[in-house]
């Protein structure tokens, strides 16, 4: 479904990402995994058409859609869910919601604005509320709810559970693998390794630019190399899932260690 | 008091005005972060549309939609001709590519119409009074001001109950994360500035009504204040855009009926003086927009 290959990205003169390639086939879980400045933010603004790769080439469904803007890209199927949310604090909710669907034709905009309502009942408490009054929770609910609105065929998420609370990094994990039973095919950038790679189907892990391992979700749990990338990834806003990961890791490393 | 109502009335007329320039200035500021110098150069070509169609023995009737229209056509063409092309880059390239448009659009009316003031006759009913009591009102006062509410109104309703006003103030908070979601910029973009030649042409119809002539420089004031009035509502802020305007319009009728008659020619110069002192004690002028200072 998503090719990319060789990708290479640059801010200034820094190569933030070299020579990266990964695929995502339908209906798949795939995550990206690695420390802080990995390029994991880069790679995947890089598909979704926000940065401009300098080098190498990027296919969705078979079209070559390298460099595409970011609109063209969310017409052609993929949609994102930025770092930092990125909501609309000027607008409601429900505007929000509405901005997601803007591609749509109204009545089918109508039909997804129910959809998300059934599946994030919260936001329709907020529902006229502006967007910048929400908590943290609820905000990163209505960022992928905007996000489905464009109702794509590859939902990508850039720090989900980042900064929510260890009940909501539930939430946020829960409803990737509802997303994924649902049909939906997920691309997740994740600090949280260990959560990630317990429900991916398989995952990227990028270190310094460029893409070091990948494998199934066990393979790469039971990689004892990774680990100090993991726990890299593992402090932070979410702490508690922190805490796990080095439960985690360190548990199958002490398996895998002989020394 | 009688005297203080008149003049508010006058302020309000000539503040519609400038909230409906101020207004146009601030929505293209705002998806686009274009200052626009050459948002003035839409009354110099409605203008000279205007002596067109006056030659031609049009009547008013026929002129306020030709007026009107201009200013949409003439705000769309410009972003096709120059500002796409600066799309994106630093707020100073903007800066200086509207200066350019303002400045290319007079020397063409300069080099290929004319130099010389070109009349046109303005309507009959122009100087007609309204008495009130004690208060008189020039009829053009009150159509301004109906004008003015009724586009402003329509204005509110097209960013409030359309997709393409949600697309629009999406695209002003965050342009990318609109992009995320499917906005074409082009078409955002496009019908930014026809929104600002729709609100700048309801002011032609009545600028060039007052007026009765254009010149190549006649672009060069209502500009100025347009933009002034949105510096002081707060830039970025479409509801301090129009509060600026009408506080423009009132401070200027105001200060013209006070100031002793030496010094009456120098109203202008006092308001720059007020302005100056807002800013120092309100540098965001009137409006804080939220989202202003984040990156």
């Amino acid at each position: 479904m998503l090719e990319v290959d060789g990708l290479t990205t640059r801010y200034g003169s820094i190569n933030a990402l070299r020579n990266a390639s990964l695929d995502v086939r339908a209906g798949e879980i795939v995550g990206l995994i690695g420390p802080n400045g990995a390029g994991k933010t880069t790679l995947i603004n890089s598909i979704a058409g926000l940065l401009t790769p300098a080098a190498g080439r990027v296919a969705f469904g078979g079209t070559d859609v390298t460099g595409w803007a970011p609109d063209r890209m969310l017409r052609a199927g993929v949609a994102l869910v930025p770092e930092h949310r990125r909501l609309f604090t000027d607008l409601t909710v429900v505007e929000n919601l509405r901005i997601g669907g803007v591609t749509r034709p109204a009545g089918e905009r109508e039909r997804l604005l129910n959809e998300m309502v059934e599946l994030f009942p919260v936001l329709k408490e907020k529902w006229t509320t502006s967007a910048g009054y929400l908590s943290g929770g609820e905000a990163q609910q209505l960022a992928i709810a905007r996000a489905l609105m464009t109702d794509p065929e590859l939902l990508m998420m850039d720090e989900p559970s980042l900064g929510l609370a260890p009940i909501l990094v539930d939430v946020v994990f829960d409803l990737i693998a509802r997303l994924s039973a649902d049909g939906k095919t997920l691309l997740v950038v994740e600090q949280n390794a260990t959560r990630m790679l317990q429900v991916a189907d398989r995952a990227y892990v990028l270190r310094s630019g460029e893409v070091v391992a990948t494998g199934t979700g066990n393979e790469l749990l039971g990689r004892e190399d990774l680990f100090d990338t993991f726990v890299g990834g593992g402090p932070g806003p979410g702490g508690v899932g922190g805490v796990g990961d080095i439960d985690g890791i360190g548990g199958v490393g002490g398996v895998g260690s002989a020394h | 008091m009688a005297r203080f109502v008149q003049s508010l009335l006058d302020g309000l007329g000539q503040g519609s005005i400038y909230a409906l320039l101020a207004l146009g200035v601030a929505v293209i500021f705002g998806v686009m972060h274009l200052l626009n110098f050459a948002h003035g150069e839409l009354i110099t070509v409605s203008g000279y549309v205007a002596y067109w169609g006056f030659l031609q023995g049009f009547s008013w009737t026929i002129l306020v939609p030709l007026i009107v229209a201009t200013a949409v056509i003439t705000s769309v063409l410009i972003e096709q001709v120059a500002f796409r092309w600066v799309r994106g880059a630093s707020d100073f390239t903007l800066l200086l590519t509207s200066f350019g448009v303002h400045f290319v659009v007079e020397a063409l009316f300069l080099m290929y119409v004319s130099a010389s003031v070109k009349s046109f006759d303005r309507p009959g009913w122009i100087t007609d009074t309204i008495a009130i009591g004690p208060v008189t009102i020039e009829t053009v006062d009150l159509l301004v001001i109906a004008a003015t509410a009724i586009t402003l109104g329509l204005t509110v309703l097209i960013l409030q109950r359309t997709m393409f006003g949600l697309a629009l103030r999406a695209a002003a908070e965050d342009f990318d994360a609109a992009r995320l979601m499917g906005v074409r910029s082009d078409r955002v973009i496009r019908g930014a500035f026809a929104l600002a030649g729709l609100l700048a042409g309801v002011a032609a119809v009545f600028w060039l009504m007052r007026a009765g002539q254009t010149t190549p420089g006649a672009g060069l004031t209502p500009m100025l204040k347009g933009v002034l009035a949105a510096l002081i509502g707060g830039l970025g802020s479409l509801r301090g855009a129009v509060i600026g305007g009408f506080a423009l319009g009132i401070a200027e009728v105001l200060l013209r009926q006070w100031l002793p008659g030496a010094v009456e020619g120098l109203t202008d110069g006092f308001v720059f003086v007020l302005i100056a002192l807002l800013f120092i004690f309100r540098p965001q002028g009137l409006i804080t927009v939220s989202h202003a200072e984040r990156v």
